[in-house]
C-alpha cells in the first residue's frame, strides 16, 4: 500500500507561490495549477526549458511568472535543451567558474503535443543518456494552443477541430491515446509518475519522493482545459476529481519501472466525466452513443483489472 | 610548433580544442564524422576539458549546443549537408539567443539525389539566419578561422554564432601541411569565455527566448542582430591584424588573387578557389589580364571590399557552387546587388554555376568561363546562369541513362 510520508495534511502544503500570477493562460488551466503545486516543491531555483506550446506564453516580454530562469527552445527539442543547460552547468561548476550555490535545477516544459510525438526522439535521447533533469508534460489532450486539435494524446470519443463528429465517425476522435507513461517506462527512468491538480497531497508527495533520484524524473499531468474541453473554468477541480474518480487518469508511479498505483479510486462510471465536457457532448446527444460510451468504459475496465491482476 | 600533414576535418578539430572549448555536442554525418571521433578520442583521453555527448540528432544536437552557450560554456559542434538543414529551425533559435558558439560546417550536397560530395547550397541556406559565416580554402585556414570565429562571435560587439565552412572531400579529406599555433599564444589571441549577458544562475535568473507579442519588440531584436551583425566586419578586421601579429598569417573578409591589373576577375568561395587561382595561373600564362576574388566572409557581407575589390574592372564573373532553382547563383545574385550603386562598376557580371555535388571543374571550364567573361566584358552585356557541363560528362550522363534504363550495360 502507497503511503505518503512527508505530505500527508494539506497544511503541510507550503504558502509560498512560485508561479505568479497574471499570466496570459486561461482562467482553469488544469496545466497551470498543477505546475503551481509542482513549484512549491521545485522552488524557484529552476531553469525551465520550454517547448512550444500553452506554457510557452508563461514568459512573454517585458513579464515572466516566474521568480527562476527560461529558456523557450523548440517544439521538438525541450530535452535536448535541458541535456545543454545541464551539462554546460555540471562543466562550469567542475571548472570553478559557477559557484555549487548558483546551480539550478533544470525543468523541461512540454505540452502533450511537444510530449507524445515531435520532442518524443530528444526525450528518449535524454533518457537514454541519463540526464538529470525533471520533465513536467502538461496534457490536456489536444494541440491546445492553436484551439485544440487532435493529437496523439486526445482519447477515443473526443471531438477535436481536426476530429469532428460526422457521419463516417460519429464517435470523433478514432483512435486511442498513445500510452506515454509505458513509453517511458520502457527507458526505465529512476522515477515517473501522473498527477492531477485535484490531488495536491498526492502530487506534491511525488515531487518530493523525485527529488531523491538522479536522472530523469518524468511527469505526466493532467492539465484539465476549460477551454479546450469545453466546460466551465470553475469546473476544472471538478473535472480534475472526476477523471481520477472514474478510473480514466490514473494516478501512479514508476521507480526504477515498478508501477504503483497512488490511488485507487472506486470508479464511478465514464459518463460522470465525459458528460461533464462539450468536447465529449456528441456522445449524449442528439442521441446516446452507447457502444462508444460502453468502449470507453470497456478500455478503463480493463486497464484497472490488469492493474488489480498486477497487483500494481 | 612545426607543420603536421592533416586533413581538413582534423584541423577543424584542432580548431576547437586549441579554442580550449567546454561542451561539444555532436552526432555524426558524412563526411564530418572526423572531426568529433577526434573530439571524442581528445575528450575521453583529457587532452581537451570538454564534455562530449553524442545526442539524438541534428536537430537536439544544435539545441544542446545553444543551451549550454547560452548558459555560458563555450561550445563547439560540426555538421554537414542534411544534419544543418534537419537543424535549420534551431539556427534562428540560436542565433535569436545571442549565443556565440562555432559550428563548423563541411559541405556537402542535398537530397534529392542523395550524395556525399560537395556543394555550397547547404551551407548557402543558412545565409540568413544570423550566423555569422567564415568560408575557408585550405587545412590551415579552417583551422586558423575557428579560432578567428571564436574571437569575433564573442566580441560583446557581435554576441553571434559562427560557421566555419570548409569542402567536404576537396577539403575535408584532403591532408596539407598545418602549423599548429602554439596554445600559449592562442591564450592571448583568445581570452577565456566569461560572458557579461548570458547564463543561467541561482544568484542571477535570466529568461532567454521568450515570446514577444506583435513587431514592435520582434523588429527591435531582429535589427539588433543585424547590427551586431555588421559589427563583425570592424571585429574581424581587429582579430586579423592581432592574429596575423601573434600568428604571421593574414585573413581578411575577401582575398584577392593577382588583381593588382586584372581587367576581369573571377569570384569564388572556399576549397576550390585553389582551382580557380591555378586557373588565372594558366590564363595569365597565355597572356590574359585574369584575377581572382576569393569571398572568405559571407555573413556578414562584406559590401564595401568587394566594391573596392571589383571597381572600374572590365567584367566580373561568379561562379557559384550552388544553384537556386528558378535563379541561378546564390552568391551572384548577392554580388550584383552589391555593385549597382557603384558608379564605376564593371561593364558586365556573368553567372556560371559550376562544381555542383562534388563536380569536376575542369581547364576547359575555366577556360570558357575567362572566353565569355572577356566577351561580355567587351559587349558590355552580361551573361548567366550559364550551367556548366561539359561534353564528356554528356557522353558519360548519356550512357548512366541508358543504363537505368535498361538498354546496354554500361562500359567498364
Amino acid at each position: 500500500m502507497w503511503q505518503r510520508e512527508t505530505f500527508k495534511k494539506i497544511k503541510q502544503v507550503p504558502g509560498e507561490e512560485h508561479v505568479l500570477p497574471g499570466s496570459a493562460l486561461c482562467a482553469g488551466c488544469g496545466g497551470l495549477e498543477s505546475l503551481r503545486l509542482a513549484t512549491k516543491v521545485l522552488g524557484d531555483e529552476v531553469v525551465y526549458v520550454n517547448a512550444a506550446g500553452c506554457f510557452t506564453m508563461l514568459a512573454a516580454y517585458p513579464y515572466t511568472s516566474f521568480k527562476g530562469s527560461w529558456l523557450y527552445t523548440t517544439m521538438g527539442s525541450a530535452p535536448a535543451g535541458a541535456q545543454g543547460v545541464r551539462d554546460a552547468l555540471d562543466v562550469l561548476i567542475a571548472k570553478g567558474r559557477l559557484p555549487k550555490s548558483d546551480n539550478l535545477k533544470v525543468v523541461v516544459l512540454g505540452g502533450d503535443g511537444s510530449t507524445y510525438d515531435m520532442a518524443l526522439s530528444s526525450t528518449s535521447g535524454a533518457m537514454h543518456r541519463g540526464l538529470d533533469f525533471y520533465y513536467f508534460c502538461y496534457d490536456n489532450e489536444a494541440y491546445g494552443n492553436t484551439g485544440m486539435q487532435l493529437s496523439p494524446a486526445t482519447p477515443y470519443g473526443a471531438r477535436t477541430a481536426t476530429s469532428p463528429c460526422s457521419l463516417q465517425h460519429p464517435s470523433g476522435a478514432a483512435q486511442e491515446k498513445k500510452d506515454i507513461f509505458e513509453i517511458w517506462r520502457a527507458h526505465k527512468p529512476p522515477y515517473i509518475a501522473t498527477v492531477a491538480p485535484r490531488y495536491p497531497l498526492d502530487l506534491e508527495e511525488k515531487f518530493a519522493r523525485a527529488a531523491a533520484f538522479t536522472g530523469p524524473k518524468m511527469f505526466l499531468a493532467l492539465a484539465a482545459c476549460p477551454t479546450g474541453w469545453l466546460y466551465d473554468p470553475g469546473e476544472t477541480p471538478e473535472v480534475a476529481k472526476l477523471a481520477v474518480e472514474t478510473g480514466l487518469w490514473p494516478l501512479k508511479e514508476a521507480i526504477d519501472g515498478v508501477v504503483t498505483h497512488t490511488y485507487v479510486p472506486k470508479r464511478k462510471p465514464v459518463e460522470a466525466y465525459l458528460k461533464l465536457q462539450g468536447r465529449f457532448r456528441h456522445l449524449f446527444e442528439p442521441i446516446v452513443q452507447t457502444e462508444a460510451i460502453q468502449h470507453i468504459q470497456a478500455r478503463v475496465d480493463a486497464y484497472w483489472e490488469r492493474a488489480t491482476r498486477e497487483g500494481s | 610548433m612545426d607543420s603536421q600533414m592533416m586533413t581538413g576535418n582534423l584541423a577543424a578539430a584542432w580548431g576547437a580544442r586549441l579554442a580550449d572549448v567546454d561542451y561539444i555536442p555532436a552526432f555524426p554525418i558524412t563526411p564530418q564524422t572526423e572531426i568529433v571521433e577526434a573530439l571524442a578520442k581528445w575528450c575521453e583521453g583529457g587532452e581537451l576539458a570538454a564534455r562530449f555527448v553524442t545526442m539524438d540528432s541534428e536537430h537536439s544536437m544544435m539545441t544542446a549546443a545553444g543551451a549550454a552557450e547560452a548558459t555560458g560554456a563555450r561550445v563547439f559542434t560540426a555538421t554537414s549537408s542534411q544534419g544543418l538543414l534537419y537543424a535549420f529551425e534551431v539556427l534562428y533559435s540560436i542565433s535569436g539567443w545571442r549565443a556565440p558558439l562555432v559550428l563548423v560546417n563541411v559541405s556537402r550536397a542535398l537530397a534529392a539525389p542523395i550524395t556525399l560530395e560537395s556543394d555550397h547550397n547547404d551551407v548557402l541556406a543558412a545565409r540568413d539566419s544570423g550566423f555569422l559565416q567564415i568560408h575557408a580554402e585550405t587545412c590551415q585556414e579552417v583551422l586558423d578561422s575557428i579560432l578567428m570565429a571564436y574571437r569575433i562571435a564573442e566580441d560583446e560587439r557581435v554576441m553571434l554564432p559562427v560557421i566555419v565552412n570548409l569542402d567536404g572531400f576537396s577539403l575535408s579529406f584532403t591532408r596539407e601541411p598545418v602549423s599548429l599555433p602554439d596554445p600559449e599564444q592562442v591564450r592571448k589571441f583568445l581570452p577565456p569565455f566569461r560572458p557579461a549577458h548570458l547564463g543561467f544562475r541561482a544568484s542571477a535568473p535570466h529568461s532567454l527566448g521568450v515570446a514577444v507579442i506583435g513587431g514592435t519588440p520582434y523588429a527591435y531584436f531582429r535589427h539588433q542582430m543585424h547590427l551586431a551583425s555588421i559589427n563583425a566586419l570592424e571585429v574581424h578586421r581587429e582579430a586579423a591584424a592581432s592574429f596575423e601579429q601573434l600568428f604571421g598569417r593574414r585573413y581578411d573578409v575577401v582575398e584577392g588573387y593577382r588583381l593588382d591589373d586584372a581587367e576581369d576577375v573571377l569570384v569564388m568561395t572556399n576549397a576550390c578557389s585553389s582551382t580557380g587561382k591555378a586557373a588565372v595561373d594558366v590564363a595569365r600564362a597565355e597572356g590574359k589580364r585574369v584575377g581572382l576574388l576569393r569571398l572568405r566572409m559571407i555573413r556578414p557581407w562584406p559590401a564595401d571590399a568587394i566594391r573596392d575589390a571589383l571597381r572600374g574592372r572590365r567584367a566580373v564573373a561568379v561562379l557559384d557552387q550552388n544553384l537556386a532553382p528558378g535563379q541561378g547563383g546564390i552568391l551572384f545574385q548577392e554580388m550584383a546587388a552589391s555593385l549597382y550603386h557603384e558608379v564605376e562598376r564593371p561593364r558586365a557580371l556573368c553567372s556560371f554555376i559550376g562544381g555542383l555535388g562534388g563536380q569536376n571543374l575542369s581547364v576547359g571550364a575555366f577556360h570558357a568561363i575567362f572566353e565569355q567573361t572577356a566577351k561580355a566584358g567587351v559587349s558590355g552585356k552580361g551573361i548567366g546562369p550559364v550551367l556548366l557541363y561539359t561534353q564528356a560528362e554528356h557522353r558519360e550522363m548519356t550512357q548512366l541513362q541508358m543504363v537505368a534504363a535498361g538498354s546496354v550495360k554500361r562500359e567498364t
